[in-house]
């Protein structure tokens, strides 16, 4: 299959690129990107115009397809909340072209036997590429290392017991050091499980209005910190999940500062929305680790813009109404975030906050290379991964219209501005049907 | 008043707070008398959905809507079809099926009793959510004060113990700050929430120095179970550094009330020659409990 994608603004950091050109896809692959300054433009010499698919892209932005680094797929076990193919055809909605999925699955993925049945499920369903990430821990229980070397010949590209911390430093360290062998990444649900001690939200002002039980920040920037002194001791590479601290940014800055293999990501609603939004005990806003404060979001936005945060990731987790139609203490933490990711991060350019090429860099190129996934770029001989934007369109956040069996959302309502309107993956053109 | 539900005392004014007490004092003298029943809300349906052990708030609320002679049905958790894990809205939609006009719900989950009331047509009353508020219990503690004090506005009053997860408290302080009274916290540091002095609540870690020359001392229940929380390291030092003593009332002014929510722990938050003596107002905050009650049953349902 042919496919020209015409007058498009190109983004692809990979390459330096950011200007108006076309974009000519072959056998799945990108064959050349023709720049609307590079002589002999379209049609370029030798290019039979006729058997190609055209895509016309005139006022969209065209980025490398978006890569989602922090997922939850549910399948194996938890089919009645999501599935391999509900949660890739919800990637595919939100612009996303690859998404690595979380273990916390049941059975856990901590055996090479659940990564190949992710990645055959995935293969047959999947609308668009997925990465399982392995647990660090047998069962997450944090106390013996899962076999992490079969993992990786099976297809994981990191580690994580992620939902849960490991609590043991020891255990910690071990990973950090064993990982080595394979140069993937240990990424880090920071959380100390006795600070946060069954809170539901932050602490501090609204906790207290609200008589909920708080997790403090400390809980999160205290893990961070330990973290970092392991991967310090142990050269390992860590990435840290679900950066929401201010106190979690500056320890991050720090450690990149002294050149430690650390990344870094947050995700949109930490960025969004403050602890006000669970007023009302609405547990839609609950999620783990929990909305925090303005001083928070304005600390993340300055380690987005100066670097310290790499990637911008979802922790898309969806669950059943039901788990969030109860009480505020029994409700599962989580938001259904890979059809709301993009628009709000592009809410952070419309500020000002950051470029086009940021966000390309952040939910794209980023991840992608600290996984070596080889995604995130436009350069010929890439896969044809590609996410075309309409930076303009006006859109309501309606959970009902989400692909995801998850709409579990606390942005129901928001009007945001810019949608994925056509996302190439696989070899498939998937057009929004609300473009 | 114009309000379907009482979830929680933040919701009200002053002028609310005010017109329950005023209209639980008429009811008050109604429990003097040797008839104790009126017929104010005569054919309507009181459900008490208890999902935690209480004795004395459920049968308080019994009585106050016996004696508004409303029909009272008791749903407590052993009875119930909670316990085969029905969901709280399955619950709450059942008994609203069942004809209810008011709900009393007390629930372990902090802000049980407001998802309720976004799912059932009936009058919600919170009669304890988690460790978030008891808004009935404060308004009775208001009430209690107002009888004996004549006025809250200016006294110091001091709520002694675990803040942290005391809904009584958490009722306690926006109700008696609203009615112009000074409160004080005095407690351990690990239980008492620094968000407090935020609001520019006094705190004291010191019972003695806490205790000088109030007005009213609410003494709040330890709750041994919290005990290996690790809290505080034992009992017996609880009650060295904050239990309630005779010398350590004298501390306070001399016509100083004692007052708690029950059920007491003597010897761990108080002293059994205080708990007993002329100054405590213990059972009267029962008496008063059912006054309130009825106030504010009378005060929802005579909404249209």
């Amino acid at each position: 299959m042919k496919i020209l994608i015409k007058n498009g603004h190109i983004v692809d950091p990979s390459q330096e690129i950011d200007a108006p050109g076309d974009i000519v896809i072959e056998n799945g692959k990108i064959k050349e990107i023709i720049l609307e300054t590079s002589p002999g433009r379209v049609p370029a010499p030798g290019l039979d115009i006729q058997s190609f698919t055209v895509i016309d892209a005139s006022g969209f932005h065209v980025f490398p397809g978006l890569v989602d680094m922090h997922v939850h797929l549910r399948e194996p076990g938890f089919e009645y909340k999501e599935t391999i193919k509900t949660g890739t055809r919800a990637a595919v909605h939100g612009g996303f072209t690859s998404v690595c999925c979380m273990p916390n699955t049941n059975p856990v993925n901590d055996n090479e036997t659940v990564t190949e049945f992710i990645l055959r499920k995935a293969y047959a369903d999947g609308a668009c590429y997925v990465f399982p990430i392995g647990a660090i821990t047998k069962g997450q229980k944090g106390e013996e290392l899962a076999e992490m070397g079969m993992m990786a010949e099976a297809g994981c590209v990191a580690f994580s017991d992620d939902g849960r911390p490991v609590m043991s430093s020891l255990v910690m360290r071990r990973a950090l050091e064993y990982s080595r062998r394979f140069d993937l990444p240990i990424i880090s649900h920071a959380e100390d499980e006795d600070l946060s001690s069954g809170g539901v939200m932050n602490e501090g002002r609204v906790s207290l209005q609200l008589g909920l039980r708080g997790i403090p920040s400390e809980a999160e920037v205290v893990m961070i910190k330990r973290d970092i002194e392991l991967a310090k001791l142990t050269g390992g590479r860590l990435h840290i999940a679900h950066v929401s601290t201010a106190g979690g940014v500056r320890a991050v800055r720090e450690a990149k500062k002294e050149g430690l293999p650390v990344t870094a990501e947050t995700c949109p609603h930490y960025f969004t929305l403050t602890e006000d939004a669970v007023k009302g005990y609405r547990t839609e806003a609950k999620v783990n680790p929990p909305l925090r404060t303005t001083g928070d979001i304005e600390a993340i936005r300055e380690g987005l813009v100066d670097g310290t945060i790499d990637v911008i990731a979802t922790d898309h987790a969806p669950h059943h109404r039901d788990e969030k139609l109860c009480e505020f203490d029994r409700a599962a933490f989580g938001i259904s975030g890979l059809e709301t990711a993009l628009p709000l991060s592009l809410s952070l350019v419309r500020e000002g906050v950051l470029t086009l090429s940021d966000i390309a860099r952040k939910m794209s190129l980023n991840p992608s290379t600290i996984l070596g996934l080889g995604k995130g770029s436009l350069k010929t001989g890439s896969d044809a991964d590609i996410t075309i934007l309409d930076l303009k369109k006006g859109w309501k956040v309606e959970p009902e219209r989400f692909l995801s069996k998850g709409k579990n959302t606390p942005f129901e309502g928001f009007v945001l501005e810019g949608l994925p309107v056509i996302t190439i993956c696989k070899g498939q053109v998937y057009e929004r049907e609300d473009r | 008043m114009d309000r379907r539900h009482l979830l929680s005392i933040k919701d009200l004014d002053k002028e609310d707070i005010t017109l329950i007490l005023d209209t639980a004092e008429g009811f008050r003298d109604v429990l003097k008398r040797d008839i104790k029943k009126v017929p104010a809300l005569r054919g309507k349906t009181v459900v008490n959905l208890f999902f935690e052990p209480s004795t004395r708030t459920r049968t308080s609320f019994e009585v106050a809507a016996k004696r508004l002679s409303t029909d009272v049905i008791n749903f407590s958790v052993p009875t119930s079809s909670v316990v085969k894990g029905e969901s709280l809205i399955d619950t709450a939609k059942t008994i609203q099926s069942l004809g209810a006009d008011f709900v009393v719900v007390r629930h372990s989950s902090s802000g049980a009793s407001h998802l309720l009331s976004r799912q059932m047509d009936a009058s919600i009353i919170n009669a304890g959510d988690g460790i978030n508020e008891h808004p009935t219990q404060a308004l009775l503690d208001a009430f209690t004060i107002r009888e004996k004090k004549g006025i809250l506005k200016g006294l110091k009053v001091a709520i002694v113990g675990d803040i942290l997860h005391s809904r009584v408290a958490k009722s306690n302080i926006p109700c008696l700050r609203k009615l112009g009274a000074e409160v004080r916290l005095i407690g351990p540091p690990t239980l008492i929430p620094d968000g407090f002095r935020e609001e520019g609540i006094e705190v004291f870690h010191s019972m003695e120095e806490g205790i000088e020359d109030v007005d009213v001392i609410m003494m709040l229940r330890i709750q041994l179970e919290r005990q290996d929380r690790g809290f505080f390291p034992t009992v017996d030092e609880y009650f060295r550094l904050w239990g309630l003593t005779t010398e350590r009332l004298s501390l306070a002014k001399e016509d100083a009330i004692v007052m708690h929510p029950g059920p007491m722990n003597r010897g761990v938050e108080i002293d059994s020659a205080v708990a007993d003596s002329p100054s405590s107002v213990i059972l009267e905050q029962v008496t008063n409990g059912i006054a309130v009650r009825m106030a504010v049953l009378y005060l929802l349902g005579g909404r249209g």
